[in-house]
């Protein structure tokens, strides 16, 4: 069982929960099952297409995913995975932006 | 009595030869990418001034009153929780003035900044990456519950000389730019000191002037600056009662018009610039007549890794 880490301001559509049990074995799978779970939070994960948005850091233990598989990184069983707010400019993921 | 010497100026008196270089920024206007006949979008160029953004206007105006109230001076350190351009004005800002500055941001600031911030001799303390600003802000909130002696803590969030500068600068400067036709006043929100202060400024000069106020349609987004108020705290100095029109711009329209302000007006603006144009052309389409006017908070330089994907 992997773990979501949800950040502070994001808690209001995950009525409260800091932390969340995922059984998904990759990135895209378990903010997906995030997204139905949670369908006011849904907009704020996924865009039109389903994808995860661009301006959304992931990161998997203390990796960004960007370094690792992007959203089909796997999860192991323990593996914590952090959804960060991006701030200041830079550290954004914009790599599938505007293609 | 001490004897002063030249380089012993009264603060005071530097504050006052430093106000020359703050605001009084051009105001332009947009005719390429969008353009109605009767309808005037006008923009502020914000990052003219020291410091090469619209937080020049607050961070001074904070500093400013808080030597004033005999706050802060020189034997005290300037404390204050900012990722972006409050944190580099108020470190332009207290170089000149001989005043110590510590800036709490969460670790995953831009490279950019914190280097802009340490060139200019600032003290930075870092907080996780996980909490955000929010974070940053508790940190800063508790060294200077902490240290009350060793540290002024500015909190842009709640001190009214924030907004207060938009209403004593920004309001008159477009009140004077647009010789009294503007009609219609754009901004995103982030502080809210933009908004709160030339909305109030600009209704005291004619309570007609509608106020639109621009949020990120997401709560996650890209647009540096701005906050999704239903998700965040919401700032205390926020005044609920100015807007007379709400309206959401997404991170990928921002991003759209980064482009087209490029191609066609010849500008390299930042993320929240872009999206204060794409909320002032919405308000502009629904206009016969009208001068809607809305600011570029900053360029595009500190966005080297926005523009990198951009471009
Ligand atoms: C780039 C940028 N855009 C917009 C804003 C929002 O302005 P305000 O804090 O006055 O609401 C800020 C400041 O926080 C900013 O740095």
């Amino acid at each position: 069982m992997a773990q979501i880490i949800i950040p502070t301001p994001l808690r209001k559509f995950t009525n409260n929960q800091a932390k969340i049990d995922s059984n998904k074995n990759t990135v895209q799978a378990a903010i997906e099952d995030l997204a139905k779970q949670y369908p006011n939070f849904q907009k704020h994960l996924l865009d039109e297409a389903g994808q995860i948005h661009p301006f959304i850091k992931i990161f998997v233990g203390e990796d960004d995913i960007l370094d690792l598989d992007k959203e089909q990184t796997t999860l192991e069983n323990n593996t914590i995975v952090s959804i960060i707010p991006a701030i200041a400019g830079g550290s954004y993921n914009y790599y599938n932006l505007l293609k | 009595m001490l004897l002063t010497t030249i380089s012993e100026i009264p603060l005071v008196q530097k504050v006052h030869q430093l106000e020359k270089q703050i605001g009084n920024t051009p105001l332009i206007p947009i005719r390429n990418v969008f353009w109605k006949k009767d309808v005037q979008l006008l923009v502020k160029l914000e990052w003219q001034q020291l410091g090469a953004s619209v937080k020049t206007r607050p961070a001074f105006n904070i500093i400013k009153s808080a030597i004033g109230r005999g706050l802060l001076h020189q034997g005290i350190r300037l404390l204050d929780a900012t990722s972006g351009n409050t944190g580099i004005a108020y470190a332009h800002i207290s170089a000149v003035l001989g005043i110590p500055l510590t800036i709490v941001l969460p670790e995953n600031a831009s490279k950019e900044r914190k280097r802009i911030l340490k060139a200019l001799g600032v003290e930075l303390i870092y907080t996780s990456k996980f909490g955000g600003t929010d974070e940053a802000q508790e940190k800063a909130q508790d060294l200077a519950t902490k240290y009350p002696d060793l540290y002024y803590y500015a909190d842009q969030y709640s001190n009214p000389a924030n907004w207060q500068a938009h209403q004593l600068t920004t309001a008159p400067e477009i009140w004077e730019q647009t010789q009294q036709k503007i009609t219609h006043f754009v901004a995103g929100l982030g502080t809210t000191g933009t908004f709160v202060g030339t909305s109030k400024g600009l209704k005291a000069f004619n309570p007609n002037i509608q106020s639109i106020a621009l949020q990120p349609g997401t709560a996650l987004h890209g647009l540096e600056g701005w906050k999704h108020l239903e998700t965040a705290k919401v700032p205390a100095i926020y005044d609920t009662t100015l807007a007379d029109q709400h309206l959401e711009i997404s991170t990928l329209e921002a991003y759209n018009y980064v482009k087209q302000i490029a191609k066609k007006e010849g500008l390299l603006v930042s993320p929240s610039a872009a999206a204060n144009l794409a909320g002032a052309i919405k308000v502009a389409k629904q206009l016969d007549k009208g001068t809607v006017v809305t600011l570029f908070p900053d360029d595009a330089s500190k966005y080297g890794e926005v523009l990198q994907q951009l471009f």
